[in-house]
This record gives structure tokens, sequence and C-alpha cells, in this order.
């Protein structure tokens, strides 16, 4: 029975998407014959597609009062967004999405490209996405997919990056973060600094990394680098060899039982490291907040070989013209215009525009969340829940110290097709 | 076909034209054929638009070419090829697809033979032991309290009771059995073998009790009184006529651990190679006709051994 279902998926999906077709064709050309009067009279509302980081209900309520857009949720996890976008593009009005899926999004030409000049906060946007190095001047680590490398198109439908500014900009920043190994240091009890501790005989049994084959993978060669085994000319676009010799470390690792297992979504690495079933992880920040939530020790550990980064941002579909159109580049404006900033920064993210998300922050938050200083008084979440107590400070520390030690970006290789047959063999071992 | 036609040329000419209301129930009895072909109409629309449809679909897409974004229309074996990378030139060591179908036959396996197990002698317990229908029913009906919960939080579940510091190791530990935590409770095919069997059983028991409900209670006398010992009725009277249920809770166990790569993957770690692991990882990674041919591959040998089972027993005769 569940043969069934699994079988029958891709078709499923290939039906789905004549059925979207037609009803996007459908909507379109009621678009085209409708009258203008009908048209104004409809109340805004945008599907927004995306993954849950962005997705605040109350980034959603501030909106519809600030704007009067009604913003409808699609939730999905990274993978489901791009599968969505290539297969229903006329399913969604508003794209969140992450810089690397850009390459796999642009050339199906299932979306449109912004114009720089409607964006009002554009030229506020961090040196971080569009010059690669931090408002302080410290240059960005940019192997793998970088932000600035598929920032520009050269033209309003063309489906090639542009290698300097144009005004049509495939996604409008809007969080990125900085990732790294998650620790247990009341387990550990010593001072971790290196990748290349992920692969530690002491820690055998008590590792996990991400079962995300693009994500997984330049974790996997972070370690490779920092054990000294192997150079990457770009970790986020390996050669064929350069797999082959990526998995073999982590296949010997894997047959060795270093792992406890490998996790895939936010929940399940927040319940290996709160239930000891795993010491040292790669993990996400708001995850490793999470886990401290529950009054269990751990560390958002920086590493001396820096940080593994990824950044996302707005596009829309190809299909969103007319009013719609007006009324995205409205939300886009307003997302930038720092209440949502602010909210993203205080779950450990940073917000593109750090002017206006600063606006909307106390002092003593901004001085702990970016600053890197210690907490004046208690740390709460957006929801009004505690996170830290008075005195702590940022695993990391600064803005400046974090995205300046960025070393990679997530990635989708030349060689993905080949990096995914290498990580199913990789399960296999 | 012919049969309804013969019906239709012998009906009296006011029943076909339906005047004579005191007839009307009879003529409103259609040919027995047409009757049977409108009950199972409903059903045969859809399997065939959500079963048979969806699945040439797969078998086209699977011989398509791809890249990083679009299916490419065009007669390609790559999805194939690239599944039996390795197979020859690797030998003697086995390529990723062998490695993981006898992964997946191994845990398939053990799953079947231990649900055969434990659903046979939950459904002897209840057709044979428990006399009272309503029991009957009430101790049915306890055996789906598994499905009660949802699928994830049923396996989230395990971890505080197998882990390493969950209830299990720390009640072996303070009896002092163990001194270390066993690791191999969880995340392990120990722990996959487990849930599933815990997830299935249930689908072992139903069909094997409805056969055995339906022996006729005499034959077992009538053993009795030949002089059979237990062990005898079992083997020579309860096991044969119990066979229907027994292939047909095969079936729904195999065929859903084959396809199974949730259980598996939570259970086991996400370290544990599937068939159905390898369709999704393709999928997410937007490489349809290779997941097709995947999903084909599955549906092969999965198919395969259903065959291998109803050469065993003729399910359509004995049902």
């Amino acid at each position: 029975m569940t043969k069934t279902t699994k079988t029958s998926g891709v078709s499923r999906r290939t039906l789905l998407k004549g059925t979207a077709g037609l009803a996007g064709l459908a909507a379109g050309s009621g678009a085209i014959t409708g009258f203008p009067y009908v048209m104004s009279a409809e109340p805004k509302v945008l599907r927004y597609l995306g993954t849950a980081v962005n997705e605040g209900d109350d980034i959603s309520k501030q909106c519809l009062k600030d704007t009067g857009i009604k913003i409808e949720y699609i939730t999905a996890t990274t993978d489901d967004v791009t599968k969505r976008v290539m297969t229903q593009p006329n399913s969604f009005d508003v794209l969140d999405t992450e810089y690397f899926s850009l390459k796999k999004i642009v050339p199906s030409g299932n979306i449109l490209a912004l114009d720089a000049k409607k964006i009002k906060e554009f030229d506020n946007i961090t040196p971080v996405f569009t010059k690669g190095e931090t408002p302080g001047g410290k240059k960005i680590g940019g192997q793998g997919t970088a932000p600035w490398k598929v920032l520009y198109l050269e033209g309003k439908d063309s489906k090639k990056f542009a290698t300097s500014p144009t005004e049509y900009v495939t996604l409008i920043p809007t969080v990125y973060n900085a990732d790294t190994l998650g620790i247990r240091p009341d387990i550990i009890k010593r001072p971790i600094n290196s990748w290349a501790e992920l692969l530690n005989p002491e820690f055998k049994g008590k590792a996990s990394i991400l079962n995300i084959p693009s994500i997984g993978i330049m974790d996997a060669a972070m370690v490779v680098e920092a054990a000294g085994k192997y150079k990457y000319a770009d970790k986020g676009n390996m050669t064929k060899e350069e797999i082959d010799l990526t998995m073999k470390v982590m296949t010997e690792a894997k047959k060795a039982g270093q792992f406890r297992a490998f996790w895939k979504d936010f929940n399940e690495s927040v319940n290996l490291m709160a239930s000891g079933e795993t010491v040292i992880q790669s993990m996400w920040s708001p995850a490793v907040t999470k886990v401290r939530s529950m009054g269990i020790a751990c560390t958002f550990q920086p590493l001396k070989e820096g940080y593994r980064s990824w950044a996302s941002g707005f596009c829309v579909s190809k299909g969103v013209s007319g009013p719609k159109l007006d009324w995205a580049y409205e939300f886009v404006n307003w997302f930038l215009s720092g209440y949502a900033g602010a909210y993203l920064n205080r779950q450990g993210y940073y917000s593109a525009v750090l002017s206006t998300a600063k606006a909307n922050m106390e002092p003593y938050e901004w001085a702990y969340w970016m600053e890197g200083k210690p907490a004046e008084k208690d740390i709460k979440a957006p929801d009004g829940s505690l996170l830290e107590k008075a005195g702590s400070v940022r695993d990391g520390g600064s803005y400046e110290d974090r995205m300046g030690a960025v070393a990679c970006w997530n990635a989708v290789m030349d060689e993905n097709d080949y990096m995914v047959r290498k990580w199913n063999e990789f399960i296999a071992a | 076909m012919d049969t309804s036609e013969d019906i239709l040329q012998q009906a009296p000419p006011d029943i076909v034209r339906g005047t004579d209301t005191r007839r009307a129930a009879k003529s409103a009895r259609l040919p027995p054929s047409f009757v049977s072909w409108l009950q199972a109409g409903p059903m045969m629309l859809v399997f065939v638009a959500f079963f048979l449809i969806p699945l040439v679909f797969v078998v086209i897409v699977s011989f398509w070419d791809y890249n990083e974004y679009q299916l490419l229309p065009a007669l390609s074996g790559r999805g194939y090829t690239d599944t039996f990378e390795g197979c020859i030139a690797q030998l003697p060591d086995l390529c990723t697809i062998a490695k993981t179908y006898l992964k997946t036959l191994k845990l398939c396996f053990l799953v079947w033979a231990i649900t055969l197990f434990i659903g046979f002698w939950v459904a002897y317990f209840l057709a044979f032991h428990v006399k009272s229908k309503t029991w009957q029913m009430g101790l049915s009906l306890l055996c789906t309290i598994p499905f009660w919960t949802s699928n994830v939080i049923r396996m989230i579940a395990w971890i505080p009771l197998l882990g390493r510091n969950g209830l299990v190791n720390s009640g072996l530990m303070k009896t002092g059995l163990i001194n270390q935590p066993l690791e191999w409770l969880l995340f392990s095919e120990f722990s996959v073998v487990l849930a599933l069997v815990h997830l299935f059983t249930f689908f072992m028991v139903v069909p094997i009790f409805n056969s055995m409900i339906r022996i006729d209670k005499s034959l077992i006398e009538a053993a009795y009184d030949a002089g059979a010992t237990g062990f005898q009725t079992l083997v020579n009277v309860i096991v044969p006529l119990a066979k229907p249920g027994i292939v047909i809770g095969s079936i729904f166990v195999i065929t859903i651990v084959m396809g199974d790569f949730i259980t598996i993957g939570v259970m086991g770690g996400q370290q544990i190679a599937a068939a159905g692991k390898i369709i999704e990882t393709r999928v997410n990674a937007l490489q349809f006709p290779a997941a097709a041919a995947n999903a084909v591959i599955l549906l092969v040998i999965t198919f395969l051994i259903i065959t291998m089972m109803s050469r065993i027993v003729d399910i359509k005769k004995e049902l």
C-alpha cells in the first residue's frame, strides 16, 4: 500500500502539474478579460510559498495591519519548495527560497526577477549580499553558491546570472545565518574548536550530520579539510574525484559507528541533542536555542575553519502580473521595513536590511544579538518566552565576527546527480 | 455478455417498455453481468484513474532523460543504468542497489516472520479461545491501538524508551544487568524491526482471524474424535484452512515493508538503506526519471515476491 502511493508519486505530480497549469490558465484569462472594478474590489491576498523559517504568524498579522495584504502561507521543506516551483509554478505568488536553489529554479523560467529600483531599501541591503563583505569590511568566503554570485540576472527574462549588478534581482535578500556544529559542553567537558572533532573517535556513536545530501556533503567537506586530508578548490562545487574522496572519509566513519543518526528536520536535531543521543552534530541556530530553553546546556560552537552559511530571499512566480505584482512589491518593501527584520534577528537569524531592523529592536537586544555584548536584561523570544538570562553572551559573538568567518555557502554542485548517487551509496554502506 | 442479451430477448415487451407497474419490481432486475459491472465499476474507475494511469506514467517517465531542472522526454535508459552503476565493475563487492535490496529484503523477511508468528497466535486466541462475539470484536479493536496516534509521534516516542538514557537502558542499569547503556536498542536494525512489527502485526491478525473464524468447528471436533493431538489438528486442519488469511496478511506486510522508508529512516537513524529511501532521495533532488526507474524496479521485485507467494496458495480458489 505504501508502495502504491510511492510509485505513483511522480506521475501524481505530473497530473497535478497539468491541473495546476489549467487552473493557472483559467486564472490568467480571467485577469485579462475581467473588469477592472472587480479586480480592485478583490481582497489583497498573496500565496506565500516557503520554508518555516520566515513564516511567523506575527509577521503575517502585522503585515495585514500595516498594508492590508493577507498572506497565505504554504509551508514546505527546502526540497519540496524547489519541487513545487518546478512542477506547479501557478500554485503560489511570492516565493521565499534559498539562493542555492536558484541554479535549478532560474533555468526553469518559472520565476520572475524583481526590479531593484522598486525596492525602497535595496541600497541599504547589507554588503554581505551585494559585495561579499561585512559592513565592517571583512571579506566573506565565497565557496559554494554565495548570494552575490547569483543575485542579478542579465536581463528581465534572462536565465543567465550577471557578473556585475543589474536592476533584475533573482531574490530580494531577507534572511541568512552562519551555521556550525552544536555541542553538549556538559558532556564533552573540553573546548572544541575544529570541524575535525566531528569525526573524532572520542565521540563514537554520538555524532550526527544533516541528511540533506547537498548540505551534508558541505559539512563533510569542512571536516575533511579541517582534518588536513584534502584542500578543495570549491567545497560547493566538487569534481567527481573530490566527491568520491569526501564520501570515502564519511563512509569509513559511518562503518566505524561514528554516527548515532542523521537528522533531516529541525525537531529531530533538537531531540537528538536534548536526549543525549548525540553530543556533537551540525545544527541550526534556533535549534540550539530550543535545546537551551529546555534547560539543557548546548553551544553553537564557533570553529576556527569558519561557518557554513545560507541565505534566502523573495521573488515571485512568473504567473504574477498586474495588481498582484504591485502587492508583491508592497509586501517585499514592507518585509524589509523593519518589523520582520527585528523579528528574525530576535530568533538568532540575521535580517538583510540592518538599519530598519535596528530601529525596531531595543538597544539591549541589538547589543546582545548583533554586537556580541553580554545581555543587559533577560533576552526574550518574539513570543515572549525567556531565551537567555541577563549576562549571557551570544555563541560566536557579534555579527561581524560570525558573518566575517563564513567559509562557504550552501550549494548545488554541477555534479549534483553524481553526488546524490554517491550519497545513496553512503547510506547503503 | 450473451446471457444478458438472451434475457432481454426473452423478456415480455411490456416489461421492456416498463408500462406494467405490477411487474415493475421485476423489470428493475437488470442483466446479471451488467449488475456485476456496475458493482465493480466505481472501484475499477478509481483503480484505473489513480493506480493504472499513474503507473503507466511512472513507467514512461522512467525511460526519460533529465537535467537539473526539467524532464527531457527523450528515450533514455539513464535512470536504470545509473541505478545499476558498478554492479559488474565492483564485483565481488556489491553495488549500492544490490546492497540496498539485500538490506530491504532482510528487514522484510524478519518483519514478515515475526508478524506472522505473533499474528497467527493472536488470531488463534481470538478465534478459538474467546467464545463471545462481543469480546472477539473488543479484543480485535484493541489491536488497532498503535494506529491511534500519528506515525511520527509514535516513532518519536521510542526515543525516551529505547534511547541511551531511555527507560529500558536506565532500568537495566539499575538492576545491574548491564554497566553501559545498550547502543543497539535504538537507531539499529533491531529498532527498525521492532517498530515495523509493532505497526503491522495488525495487518496479519485481521485476515488470519477472518480465515480461522470461518473454519467449521465440526472439523476440529472430527479431528479430535479421530484421535489427533492438538498439534496434529493445528498442522493438518487449522493451518491449511487458514492459509488464505496467512497469504493475504503476508502480502499486506511485505508490500508495506518493501516500500517503507519513513519508519526505516526514523528508527534506523537514517543510516539504513531502504529501496524507498533511494526513490525519496532522487525525487528530492528533482531527478524524477531516476526515481521512476527505481520505483519500477521496486514494483517488479515486490510483484515477483507476491507471485511466488500466490504460487504456494491459490488465493482465488481458496476464497
